[in-house]
């Protein structure tokens, strides 16, 4: 996995709570054996008609906006079905960072595993950040080091585990890590006790 | 020392090295076609190996037909992923219940229905309703393919530590009310966010009254909740459905018991957040919007987004009654509905296909009304026919399927047309996940049964 040190870009907003992974990509694109090309159909319902032609009013639609980097939305964003194709079809969009005032538990750790940023920041804040979003030329710099969030003169700060923090700016393949601990995993097992299940 | 509670009991009995986040030791890994082909990807292009193939267990459930199965999978991607499932679990050397086995199913089904969910375990799968398998007593969690690549790896899995709720249930289920409306209820006390970074154990005497089958029901949906993950202390109930099963231990049962008897939250132990409900005054719920906890009772009403203080749940409000197609103020019961869909991992185990079959016998589905039984697994449809159940369904015009997930997320052929509406015993209502543009009611089985025969909403209570 690449390493994520800072992301900076121009940001889009969706500015409701609780989008599920169905709406970030529906079941329908789930067929597939592959880890990259969803892209195209992130948001595929919100994004597209019936017709299958993208609705201009659609936010991540609008031309000046193709290139954001940072998508600025509600709470509990990413809830529901644990498919990691969500976090696919955001990177393959260009998407690298999320600033919400909550995420799902198995979004923010699928997020962790492809080197997607979540960012978490208080609602005051993110009211802030869906206003300044008008402006489809400003730019936003988020600073996994520093752990700030930064537009013009203005600065937040925020939190993150120092798991994923390190994860994310070392780059690491997690099974590599996990590995290193083999030996323990091994007297782990060796106490398993007996009536555990095995598949016969 | 304070007590402790369940999760800490099991969390504290997997880990491998760690405190937070903790690598904890995997005791079963659950598989489907849809979210492990990248997984098993991964591990090919690293050249690692299936750590323990002994532990993980596949079936295909996710996007497989429900009907025609003699004539192969037509859809070519689909029948993909079923071959690819089949060629990586006949390399890693891991058990596959294929489309051809009586034991395929869905994989909340089969894990418990085959013994293989037990207390005391930590369980993952690809799949947030994983959650299902704490009815057991066990931490059981979904997980996204990455981390399934990493089970198969290492059999472990990193995890930062969670909150613990207690939601703690008492007062009796009213007659006619079920373990479904009571999760509905619960979800749409605390929301869809209010479970967030916690395990919610369900305790209380309701919760102890319940069957497996019901508690699996309630766990299921705790990710409705936003919950890591549900748990409910195991007990006489929990040992009496395991005992016989395949994959339970023959060898000291009496010793087996005895452990999972202690896996019980200690008195003095503290919870981070704590939840009392009163089960006495349920009533059947059936959901209005497009998340879980947009519901209300069978004898309420379509709120107004005017009715929510909350200006996000206004607009969430407004929104979702925009994609439903709902007025305001119109009663629950007036909502008809062209399509009844009972199945899914909450809702198609035996016990439920009983209860609505009570329901169904000796009416006729509602003309205009398409409605469809998928069984759990084959095993429960087994049984099912065995009882007689199928030939009540059918002969009252229902439609009866072999076992997957089908219309609960719609991967298959049984996909909701746009604009219609369906009673579903799922658990699920959101945009588009019966198919682009369908709008999905969530009920019990025995609401669906009567909607099906009545081709509106009803209160099943007072009804038949």
């Amino acid at each position: 996995m690449r390493p994520v040190n800072y992301i900076e870009g121009t940001m889009v907003s969706l500015p409701c709570s609780d989008i599920d992974t169905d709406q970030i990509i529906p079941q329908k694109h789930l067929k597939r054996v592959d880890r990259s090309g969803y892209g195209d159909v992130l948001f595929d319902y919100w994004a597209r008609d019936d017709d299958g032609d993208l609705r201009p009013e659609f936010p991540l639609n609008d031309a000046r906006r193709r290139d954001a980097r940072v998508l600025v939305t509600g709470a509990n964003f990413g809830c529901g079905s644990s498919r990691e194709h969500a976090v696919w079809a955001l990177l393959d969009r260009g998407i690298e960072a999320v600033i919400a005032t909550s995420f799902a538990d198995i979004f923010k750790n699928n997020s962790v595993d492809n080197g997607l940023l979540t960012v978490t920041l208080p609602a005051s804040t993110i009211e802030e950040l869906h206003r300044l979003c008008s402006d489809h030329e400003l730019r936003v710099r988020i600073s996994l080091e520093d752990l700030a969030v930064t537009v013009g003169d203005r600065t937040w700060h925020f939190d993150i585990d120092t798991e994923s923090r390190t994860r994310l700016l070392a780059g690491l393949d997690p099974i590599a890590v996990t590995l290193m601990s083999e030996d323990a995993i091994s007297r782990f097992e060796a106490h398993r006790p007996d009536w555990m299940p095995s598949i016969g | 020392m304070t007590g402790r509670t369940l999760f800490e009991k099991v969390w504290a009995s997997h880990v491998v090295t760690g405190a937070d986040p903790a690598l904890l030791y995997v005791d079963l890994h659950l598989a489907h076609e849809v979210t492990s082909p990248q997984a098993f990807a991964g591990l090919d292009e690293t050249g690692r190996k299936v750590r323990r193939p002994d532990l993980t267990l596949a079936t295909v459930d996710h996007a497989i037909p429900t009907t025609g199965r003699a004539l192969g999978i037509r859809d070519p991607q689909s029948k993909k992923q079923v071959d690819t499932l089949r060629a990586n679990c006949d390399r890693h050397g891991i058990r596959l219940y294929g489309l051809d086995d009586p034991r395929q199913g869905i994989v909340h089904v089969v894990g418990p229905e085959q013994g293989f969910t037990q207390p005391g375990m930590v369980i993952v799968c690809g799949d947030s309703h994983t959650s299902t398998h704490g009815a057991f007593g066990s931490v059981a969690f979904g997980i996204g393919t990455s981390a399934v690549e990493h089970v198969l790896a290492t059999q472990t899995i990193w995890q930062t530590k969670p909150k613990v709720m207690a939601i703690e249930v008492v007062g009796d289920l009213p007659l006619g009310v079920t373990a479904k409306d009571l999760i509905l209820g619960i979800i749409a006390t605390i929301g869809v966010s209010g479970g967030i970074g916690h395990v919610i154990e369900y305790q209380g005497p309701a919760i102890e009254r319940l069957s497996m089958e019901e508690r699996m029901t309630v766990c299921n949906m705790s990710i409705e909740a936003g919950a890591r993950a549900g748990m409910i202390a195991p007990d006489r109930t929990t040992f009496d459905y395991l005992q016989g099963r395949a994959g339970v231990s023959r060898n000291s049962w009496d010793a087996t018991v005895e452990y999972w008897s202690t896996l019980r939250t200690d008195p003095d132990a503290h919870f981070d957040r704590s939840v009392d409900i009163d089960a006495s005054s349920f009533e059947p719920y059936v959901t209005w919007g497009v998340n879980p906890s947009q519901a209300t009772t069978i004898s309420g009403q379509v709120p107004s987004p005017e009715s929510f203080a909350d200006p996000a749940q206004r607009s969430a409000a407004s929104r979702a009654l925009d994609y439903m197609g709902l007025e305001p103020g119109t009663p629950i019961s007036e909502i008809s509905v062209e399509h009844v869909f009972l199945g899914s991992c909450t809702n198609a185990r035996i016990e439920d296909l009983r209860r609505a079959a009570r329901v169904v016998e000796g009416h006729r589905v509602s003309d205009g009304v398409s409605a469809v039984v998928v069984p759990g697994s084959m095993h429960v449809k087994a049984q099912a026919e065995a009882e007689g159940l199928d030939r009540v369904f059918t002969s009252a015009g229902f439609s009866w399927r072999d076992a997957g997930c089908s219309s609960c997320l719609a991967m298959n052929q049984d996909v909701i047309p746009a604009g219609e509406r369906c009673a579903s015993t799922s658990n699920r209502n959101y945009e588009g996940r019966q198919g682009r543009g369908a709008r999905t009611h969530l009920v019990s089985p025995e609401m669906a049964a009567a909607a099906a025969v009545e081709g509106h909403f009803v209160d099943v209570r007072s009804w038949g």
